[in-house]
């Protein structure tokens, strides 16, 4: 006998008569509400299209000279003032790349002091001005590669470190130099405990002094924009780029290396040196290549950044896996 | 859709394509939360409006999905090989593609719960239709679509591992992906502790009772 099989669609699956036979209203009404999702999403970003990130302001001209010995990167095109000032990791003014540019607008650099401290002869409060008035400021084309496995190639204006600190004095039992972000109520990221704040950073002396190395007050010929880091910031080119401590209103000079943000935050990524090294992987993700801003296709990371031939020697004998 | 409109208009970032690729998985993210939303929904105003929207979120939630991955293959994978053998689209550059996408999947666990969230959505877009239902039957066919549970989870974990420090965002979709899921495991249990009371109930009162002739 054949017995028929109790009906394998659940009761609650059938369709109620009520809404069967309403069920081209129901159509047009899931279809709204459909429509609407996607109105929801056409909106909210919407806004954001109206609120487009816009790059920074051109800013006062420098009096800048450049300097090709230390602008060499092999043919590789600079990025635009726009790539350069609308992507910016700069947590104080949000972790959005796009955010700084919004945020960091109405952040006031004027009179602006750095506090100098630890070993060495001139300490105290010094007006930047001061700090860098009979320095030139050299442009100098630099790649700029971010831990996060993209790079930008920009111009910067800047002063090499290594005059402002002959000039600090710093005495003999100066090992390294640590730098602080300034930390201002207008910066709005520091609401959130992602990072621990004000932002630290530091370099070994011999870093510090390296032709390399440079604070940067400009870009492209002009001030520093604030998401940028103005009114002044460290570059370091052969280093990742949360080295580039931007912002800068101390530095001390200390015996012991300082304990810098990133390596406070997670200690088995970032490291206190960050040289770039396509060796040596962060944990979640390779170094082995990096995305050039405004390219498609990725291109292979250089030992150094390819700045190998003036900083290798830094670094002989220092196991740069477990240094890293 | 949007997206692909600002991309065009050059508002989507320095970085267009990683913008592409974070906003469409964030987006498969909220919709698998709204997919998730509409049974309790359902259960609390008893309402079955919710059936055929649910399949439509789901939908959405794997179209995201699917956009997502994509980019990733393309902008992750395809656009770092550095050599392409052949050509750009040579079969000996797919394999090494595919290639590139099976040492990510095995070499880093975002990426391996990632890529488990959206294979797992695969088989239910696929049996999304009524069609389907009364194939596999309602039973089977409502198992198969529970992977949507661990398609959530494998989501989230995905997204609070590949965050550079701030886990806000991520801890924000856990807590909604588990309050979805702690309401089913709750209804679950009340419904489970109601049939065993009425299982034991006297005859008297089952016999008010008609839900009990399931008994």
């Amino acid at each position: 006998m054949l017995i028929k099989k109790p009906a394998d669609i659940r009761s609650s699956e059938i369709t109620p008569k009520k809404l069967y036979q309403t069920r081209r209203e129901f159509i047009k009404a899931a279809g709204m509400v459909g429509g609407a999702a996607i109105g929801v999403e056409v909106l909210t970003k919407g806004a954001a299209v109206l609120h487009a990130v816009q790059p920074a302001a051109h800013g006062r001209k420098l009096n800048v000279k450049p300097n090709p010995t230390f602008s060499n990167t092999n043919g590789e095109p600079k990025n635009t003032w726009e790539q350069i000032t609308t992507y910016n990791n700069y947590y104080e003014f949000g972790i959005d790349k796009d955010q700084p540019a919004e945020l960091a607008r109405n952040f006031k650099t004027d009179n602006w002091t750095i506090e100098v401290s630890g070993e060495c002869a001139k300490k105290g409060k010094f007006p930047l001005e001061d700090l860098i008035k009979d320095e030139t400021i050299e442009e100098r084309v630099y790649r700029m590669r971010c831990v996060e496995a993209w790079s930008m190639v920009i111009p910067w204006d800047g002063i090499p470190l290594a005059s402002i600190i002959k000039k600090l004095q710093p005495t003999a039992k100066a090992k390294y130099i640590k730098m602080s972000t300034a930390l201002d109520k207008q910066m709005p990221g520091i609401r959130s405990d992602v990072l621990d704040w004000p932002y630290v950073e530091g370099l070994r002396m011999d870093e510090a002094m390296n032709p390399l190395t440079i604070f940067a007050v400009g870009l492209y010929g002009e001030a520093l924009p604030n998401q940028d880091g103005a009114p002044i910031r460290l570059v370091v080119p052969w280093k990742y780029g949360f080295k580039g401590v931007k912002s800068i209103n101390k530095i001390e000079f200390t015996e012991k290396q300082p304990l810098n943000t990133w390596q406070r935050t997670a200690p088995n990524e970032y490291g206190f040196y960050a040289n770039v090294n396509p060796n040596v992987d962060h944990p979640r993700w390779s170094q082995a290549t990096e995305r050039r801003i405004g390219e498609f296709f990725k291109r292979k990371t250089l030992m150094f950044n390819g700045y190998g031939d003036q900083v290798a020697s830094l670094y002989t004998g220092l196991d740069l896996k477990k240094n890293f | 859709m949007y997206l692909s409109w600002a991309a065009y208009q050059g508002q989507l970032s320095a970085d267009p394509l990683s913008t592409y690729r974070n906003e469409t998985g964030v987006w498969a993210l909220r919709f698998i939360c709204v997919t998730l939303l509409l049974t309790p929904l359902r259960r609390l105003t008893k309402l079955n409006l919710v059936s055929s929207f649910r399949r439509m979120m789901g939908l959405y939630a794997f179209f995201y999905g699917s956009l997502h991955f994509v980019t990733y293959v393309v902008l992750d994978r395809y656009a770092g090989l550095i050599d392409y053998p052949g050509g750009y689209f040579s079969a000996a550059t797919m394999r090494k593609l595919a290639a590139s996408i099976a040492d990510d999947v095995v070499k880093r666990p975002y990426i391996t719960m990632g890529f488990i969230a959206f294979v797992l959505m695969v088989p239910l877009a696929v049996t999304s239709t009524t069609g389907w239902i009364r194939r596999m039957g309602g039973k089977k066919w409502a198992a198969l679509h529970r992977l949507i549970y661990v398609t959530a989870i494998a989501g989230v974990i995905h997204y609070w591992w590949l965050v550079k420090a701030d886990i806000s965002r991520p801890e924000t979709y856990a807590a909604i992906v588990a309050i979805l899921l702690a309401v089913r495991i709750w209804y679950k249990v009340r419904l489970k502790a109601d049939t065993t009371v009425r299982r034991s109930a006297p005859p008297s009162a089952s016999a008010r009772d008609p839900q009990s002739a399931r008994g």
